[in-house]
């Protein structure tokens, strides 16, 4: 086990380390510096440029040096919890952030847990009720979740919410608990607020993970050990809860990494459209004005999210499952 | 002791057949080469059938945009801004009139400043089928004013309502399909192009080639796709023209989705290559292009095409999201994505839900392809 949680330490670290190149490349992408722009931009409305700044952010970030230093520096900024300068707010991007990172953090957790609580109980149903009116008409509102873009259906939500249940449009929080520390009062606010993004994110996944809920149920209750019980009398219920329930609730927690990604993928633009104070609005306008220091950090996040997601529940699969803990390889 | 029986060959040719009689079915089985069962057991997968109906048709339209769709991408019909969709009736009072609109009429409230329709059941539109109406270039080569069908003469056909600047929707929406329904393609071309060299090479040679794939397709998976495909396209130059812009969205789109597919060919070709042939190959000397290309991938072609079906959706909603957030295709370049990008404030949805209705086409779409997609699936092994 120990073996194990090491090996999977060091893949997670080499998975993070590469991700940190890529992203680094990916926002040096755009032609010239974010300072370099910021200078014409000053110049070309006749205004002095502080060059006192300019030497400033220049050392700050080596923007003179080769590549790879950059990176060094970007990169070990980072570990230490220097997110970096954000040009557009003139400010250092953890000061930027605020809440944004806890709250997107909440955010996708919830929406992890939203789409179990849902999927389990259809998924069970649909491969107990395999070919009934039901499993049709589960599987094919679950097609519809997958089919619809996340965005509009974020309108759509935000318009009925607001019609039916007066939530106010857009934010996490009743405003006037913005900039408030956190409370009871707050945490209710968010709650309250939070299920229709939730609910609009797990739509998707949701679908995807009834469908495999249900494939890994049927070819379970096919198998010969289902047919012993059953002869031997179980009943269904005891006999469907204790074994094949139990074997496909694994790949359940498994698929986490197909879910997380997607997961956050949908919190992004989710949340860029209701302007929810989460990552994904200042990701967007970041990305919208070049602010590239800004969006590499979200973008960091974000991996970072998806990666120490998969981790854990890949940790919690090998408590879970002790064949994967023998041998020591994930099967995925 | 009786004499040992002779030695005794029968010298007409042998016929199986004779021993074991086949009848006609069961010979068309025997005979039938593995796409035609492929064909035979999609067939038996209804919905797929239907969603490949629905898929082609809605191809073959995007050739023919300009003469499928009643106005033309740009008219604007000033009179008409934010009119809602008028509906085909055939009958009048009881009588048949052939297919017809009701006209609309415009008054201003002046209490909220809302634009305001009304239908007038007076005012019958009859639509002209096979017609001469808005002029257009086809494909931007060749100019014409034919129609399929168009809004009679002096009066109006919008089935799916305006936009602010008058311009009929379902007109843009055909016209958007053009753009929409190509991305996936141009998107998924590229993308099996890498997953097959990719993944071809990792399962052909193994060894450090193979683990060093396999890390990288690891890394790409665990990333959420969308942020990166924001990224990626905030990162194209502005100064390039749309159909530039065109083709870097759907590179994008194909960067980040080559993972699964080259991680499935991958594993194949791991168990293939052991096959004898797939020795013999190598012993007459075929170069290890040749023996992927030729003897080894041939052996999962139809899956490939299956998940090449399911992964088409994504990439559309890819680009329609892209868009909608400004990031991917911009206008003038029409797709349902930069469609949507009117709807994106909350009073669309209150006041002007119309202009959701490219999302209609979007899920269409996609479910067909997820439907073809699941039959694909289940065909593409028919010897099982």
């Amino acid at each position: 086990m120990l073996d194990y949680l090491i090996r999977r330490t060091i893949t997670m670290m080499f998975t993070l380390a590469a991700t940190s190149v890529l992203i680094f490349i990916i926002i040096h992408l755009p032609p010239g510096d974010y300072l370099s722009t910021y200078i014409a931009e000053l110049q070309s409305q006749g205004e002095m440029v502080d060059n006192e700044k300019i030497e400033f952010l220049r050392r700050q970030y080596g923007l003179d040096k080769s590549m790879p230093e950059q990176y060094f520096t970007w990169a070990t900024g980072l570990l230490q919890g220097d997110l970096g300068y954000s040009f557009e707010y003139n400010l250092p991007v953890s000061e930027v952030v605020g809440d944004r990172l806890l709250l997107s953090m909440i955010l996708n957790f919830t929406t992890i847990i939203f789409i179990y609580l849902v999927a389990f109980p259809i998924g069970v149903y649909s491969a107990t009720h395999q070919y009934s009116w039901g499993d049709h008409g589960l599987t094919f509102i679950g097609f519809l979740g997958l089919a619809t873009p996340n965005f509009l259906l974020a309108l759509v939500m935000l318009y009925f919410a607001n019609v039916w249940f007066g939530t106010s449009i857009g934010g996490l929080m009743d405003p006037q608990y913005l900039d408030q520390p956190w409370s009871i009062d707050k945490a209710w606010s968010v709650a309250a607020h939070l299920w229709v993004p939730v609910v609009v994110i797990g739509t998707s996944g949701t679908a995807g993970m009834i469908r495999r809920l249900r494939a890994n149920l049927l070819d379970e209750l096919q198998k010969q050990y289902v047919v012993t019980g059953r002869a031997k009398g179980l009943p269904p219920r005891k006999l469907l809860i204790k074994y094949p329930l139990r074997m496909a609730l694994n790949p359940f927690v498994a698929d986490i990494g197909n879910l997380l990604p997607q997961v956050v993928s949908g919190s992004v633009i989710v949340s860029a459209v209701m302007s929810l104070p989460t990552t994904g609005p200042m990701l967007l306008s970041a990305l919208q004005s070049q602010d590239m220091y800004l969006a590499g950090s979200f973008l960091i996040f974000l991996a970072a999210l998806t990666v120490v997601g998969m981790f854990v529940s890949d940790i919690l699969l090998t408590i879970l499952d002790p064949r994967i803990r023998l041998t020591g390889g994930v099967k995925r | 002791m009786s004499e040992p029986v002779p030695h005794y060959v029968n010298q007409d040719p042998f016929d199986p057949y004779t021993i074991e009689a086949l009848t006609p079915e069961q010979e068309r089985y025997y005979m039938a080469s593995q796409w035609k069962m492929i064909w035979w057991r999609l067939k038996k997968h209804r919905l797929a059938v239907a969603s490949g109906i629905i898929l082609i048709f809605m191809y073959a339209t995007t050739l023919i945009v300009e003469i499928m769709a009643p106005y033309e991408l740009h008219t604007r019909n000033t009179n008409f801004i934010y009119a809602p969709p008028q509906s085909i009736h055939l009958f009048h009072d009881g009588s048949f009139e052939g297919p017809f609109v009701y006209g609309l009429d415009y008054h201003l409230n002046m209490e909220n400043l809302k634009r305001e329709y009304t239908v007038n059941p007076d005012k019958i539109d009859h639509l002209r089928f096979f017609c001469l109406g808005d002029s257009y270039s086809f494909w931007g080569l060749i100019d014409g004013s034919f129609h399929l069908i168009c809004p009679s003469r002096d009066g109006t056909m919008f089935l799916y309502g305006t936009d602010r600047l008058g311009r009929d929707m379902f007109s843009r929406i055909l016209y958007g399909s053009r753009i929409s329904l190509t991305v996936g393609l141009f998107g998924i071309a590229f993308s099996f192009l890498l997953g097959i060299s990719i993944g071809g090479a990792a399962g052909y040679f193994g060894g450090w080639v193979d683990a060093t794939v396999q890390r990288v397709i690891e890394v790409l998976r665990s990333l959420p796709e969308l942020p990166l495909w924001m990224a990626l396209s905030a990162a194209l130059p502005i100064t390039w023209s749309p159909i530039l812009v065109f083709f870097g969205i759907t590179i994008i789109l194909g960067m980040l989705d080559w993972p699964g597919l080259a991680r499935a060919v991958r594993s194949k070709l791991l168990a293939l290559r052991e096959e004898d042939y797939c020795s013999a190959a190598i012993m007459m000397g075929a170069s290890p292009k040749r023996v992927i290309a030729r003897h080894l991938l041939p052996n999962f072609t139809s899956h490939l095409i299956a998940s090449a079906t399911l992964s088409i959706p994504a990439m559309i909603l890819g680009e329609t999201a892209l868009s909608f957030l400004g990031l991917g295709l911009r206008p003038p370049i029409t797709s349902w994505g930069v469609l949507l990008v009117e709807a994106q404030n909350i009073n669309a949805v209150a006041l002007y839900p119309w202009l959701m209705l490219p999302m209609s086409a979007v899920i269409v779409v996609v479910l067909a392809f997820n439907f073809l997609g699941d039959g694909l699936r289940d065909a593409a092994d028919p010897y099982s």
